[in-house]
């Protein structure tokens, strides 16, 4: 019933505020709020949740910082709306949120619905993770025909597992929750065998199991899940903004340029690096975006390059240890490839 | 609306007597109001329009033929597979909607007469237990009566290995309910022709008993023969064929209980909570019918001789049945209504299985659309029938 008059009344606020959004461009009317409404996640470890002294942390929110800085040059000019798998599009749709930053996966069908992606902060899998203590024996999705999956609802991981146990002609009981923590205590209860969704996701929610060593992630990989931002379509100064933040972490971190020495690296006498942070004489390179010229050094300054935000929340300088893996820089043999700013 | 003829009578006399003619007015009001009306609906219909087109959104019901793609858990109606269309996949959803509204609404209702009637019992203890099952129920929130079987009660049952074994080759676990399923042979269709047979002749032996005690003031024992009419017709229709059934028993597989058929934990616990929720408000319901039919009445029934049982039942609860039935429409209503909350615990009923559609194809407002059409007309038949049945049970005034 709340589920329901929610949607309703989203829908027909989607439709009022669709008409005051679409007045101004999203910078202007960002801009004059005063802050960046940015959607992430409810809470997904790593990636977007609440630290223990109650603000937002996780390599998503560190990427709405990094926008709030290149808009604002002031990280802290953000707010966040936590956002259920089902939720999310509507609410950027309706111009709850200005971007949403939500490990969404990139699709055709969702690129043509009145979104846009701007790029892929994080290229990712679909997996599967099993109570190895209690299924002991089991080390390949392969052989999990007739096993009860858990699985949150409106993601693209709930098509990619019934196309993959379909494709492999077995059988499951899908076991299917609008909301995370749900998935997360159906899953640590035991109602269900197996928890499916994407392999970042899996190593964050392990870690909050209550024992953790007793489960493991299966090595098949069955999907591909560029996750990255989203936007409204039709905006393409938005848009640019938000991919260009993206290409500016990573080509801070090509450059050498971390959150400890950008002050440092202004002075620098590379021309490539002076032409990133807006030293070059007469450089129009921010102002053309609608940003100031010092937006990348404002972004570094606020949460380090890509490399840094990696390792800071999902890494080795976190509890999650994810390795770089595809997403390292493509001179390192990853994905990650910055288009040139000049 | 208003009558057209606005009189020429006190027309050239004076234009404030034509303010103040009621009729006058009324037309006025009313055609302001349309208008309002008419263009507060132009406006919504042209700003969505135009915001869809803004937006580069499609619109119309034709992504409704499209393939799934997802599967849905609990479709013991029709066939599903992620191949089905998102169209089979919503009728999935209303009918699992039905199948738990159904099922609440007459389990709700058995409560509600049981706890109702006990909360005017002569006996203290029945009639205190039933005051504190009224009040617990009624004074917690829906959603979480729902979490309380879900999480505290069904949740918390044995592992698949471990599951507690019941009578009949029936098994308990954290999964559901497994219970053996009936597989039907050749011949097996006397047996539903013997359950038809056995139900008519139920009816024919009632219609009867009731005639002949109107006529004699002889009783006969209508309960018991309707029981082994249908009962036992079915039964012998399948002695007569040798007994074309056999059962497929539930058996431990590598994850779960394999075979028989299983009732999963997300249905149980909605459709407890729901009976439980909806049941305390209908034996208010129930309390307030029994507590408005006179006193008289009882005791001119005791004055007849007739024992506490029949009054109850051939005096009081007819009586009473004219002052229940109403509200108790209003909580049909509202169970039915309050099946939506099956998202909080993954039942895929119509919300849930719309919401991924709504996610899958970003069509807002046409699955919203679908959502509200469904609710209205489920409800609306509710009501249809309901007030069909109260025009029955009303009282005849002769």
């Amino acid at each position: 019933m709340k589920n329901l008059v929610l949607k309703g009344a989203l829908a027909v606020s989607a439709l009022v505020l669709l008409a005051n959004a679409a007045s101004a461009t999203t910078l202007e009317d960002v801009k004059k709020k005063g802050f960046l409404q940015c959607g992430v996640n409810t809470g997904l470890p790593g990636f977007a949740a609440p630290n223990d002294k109650g603000e937002w942390s996780g390599f998503d929110v560190d990427y709405c910082r990094a926008v709030a800085a290149a808009v604002f040059g002031d990280p802290t000019k953000v707010k966040f709306t936590p956002l259920s798998a089902k939720d999310r599009l509507p609410a950027l749709q309706s111009g709850e949120i200005d971007v949403l930053i939500r490990n969404t996966t990139w699709t055709l069908s969702r690129d043509t619905q009145g979104f846009d992606f701007t790029g892929v902060n994080y290229y990712d899998g679909q997996g599967f993770m099993i109570n190895a203590k209690k299924l002991s024996g089991i080390n390949s999705a392969l052989q999990l025909s007739g096993a009860s999956v858990c699985v949150q609802s409106g993601t693209t991981t709930e098509l990619n597992l019934a196309d993959y146990f379909k494709s492999n002609k077995m059988e499951y009981n899908p076991v299917v929750f609008e909301k995370v923590e749900e998935v997360n205590a159906a899953y640590d209860s035991g109602r269900c065998d197996v928890y499916t969704t994407d392999q970042s996701g899996l190593y964050a929610y392990r870690l909050a199991l209550t024992a953790p060593d007793d489960h493991v992630v299966l090595p098949e990989i069955i999907s591909k899940e560029p996750l990255g931002p989203v936007v409204r379509q039709g905006d393409a100064q938005w848009a640019d903004i938000i991919r260009w933040t993206h290409y500016a972490l990573l080509t801070a971190e090509e450059l050498g340029i971390t959150k400890a020495n950008v002050e440092e690296m202004t002075k620098s006498d590379n021309t490539e690096i002076k032409r990133v942070l807006g030293q070059e004489a007469n450089t129009k390179l921010g102002t053309d975006l609608g940003l100031t010229n010092d937006w990348v050094v404002n972004i570094v300054k606020a949460v380090g390059n890509y490399g840094e935000v990696f390792e800071n929340n999902i890494g080795s300088g976190s509890p999650f240890k994810i390795a770089r893996g595809i997403n390292a820089q493509w001179s390192k043999g990853g994905l990650q490839y910055a288009m040139p700013i000049r | 609306m208003a009558s057209q003829d606005i009189t020429p009578v006190g027309r050239s006399s004076a234009k404030a007597s034509l303010l103040y003619d009621p009729k006058f007015r009324g037309y006025i009001f009313q055609t302001i109001t349309v208008l309002v009306l008419t263009g507060l609906i132009y406006w919504i219909v042209h700003n969505t329009v135009a915001n869809l087109q803004r937006a580069h959104l499609a619109s119309g019901f034709g992504f409704l033929d499209g393939r799934s793609g997802f599967d849905i858990s609990s479709s013991p109606f029709l066939r599903y597979t992620s191949d089905s269309t998102y169209i089979t996949a919503l009728w999935v959803g209303i009918l699992n909607t039905l199948t738990v509204a159904v099922a609440g609404i007459i389990t709700a209702t058995m409560i509600g007469f049981i706890i109702g009637i006990g909360r005017l019992s002569h006996n203290w203890l029945i009639r205190k237990i039933c005051t504190v099952y009224v009040e617990v129920f009624r004074n917690i929130p829906p959603l979480l009566v729902i979490f309380f079987w879900y999480l505290g009660v069904l949740s918390v049952l044995p592992q698949a290995r471990q599951s507690i074994t019941l009578p009949f080759g029936t098994y308990l676990n954290n999964r559901g309910f497994f219970f053996p399923a009936p597989v039907f042979a050749d011949g097996a269709w006397l047996a539903g022709v013997g359950l038809i047979a056995g139900i008519v002749g139920a009816l024919l032996v009632r219609r009867w008993a009731t005639k002949r005690q109107m006529a004699t003031g002889q009783q006969f024992p209508v309960g018991i023969t309707s029981l082994g009419l249908i009962i036992g017709l079915p039964l012998l229709a399948l002695a007569i064929k040798g007994f074309p059934l056999s059962f497929d028993y539930p058996v431990l597989g590598s994850f779960n209980l394999k075979g028989g058929a299983l009732i999963g934990p997300e249905f149980m616990s909605l459709f407890l909570a729901l009976s439980f929720y909806t049941g305390s408000f209908i034996a208010e319901i129930v309390r307030a019918g029994i507590r408005g039919v006179g006193k008289g009445q009882t005791e001119a029934a005791n004055a007849l001789g007739l024992r506490a049982g029949p009054t109850t039942r051939l005096v009081v609860v007819p009586q009473a049945m004219r002052i229940i039935i109403p509200p108790l429409t209003s909580q049909y209503l509202n169970l039915t209504k309050n099946s939506s909350l099956a998202v909080a615990v993954g039942y895929p009923d119509l919300v849930a299985v719309g919401g991924t559609i709504l996610n899958q194809t970003g069509r807002s407002i046409e699955v919203v659309a679908i959502w509200m059409v469904v609710y209205l007309s489920i409800s609306v038949l509710t009501s249809i029938f309901m007030n069909w049945f109260n025009a029955k049970m009303a009282l005849v005034e002769r």
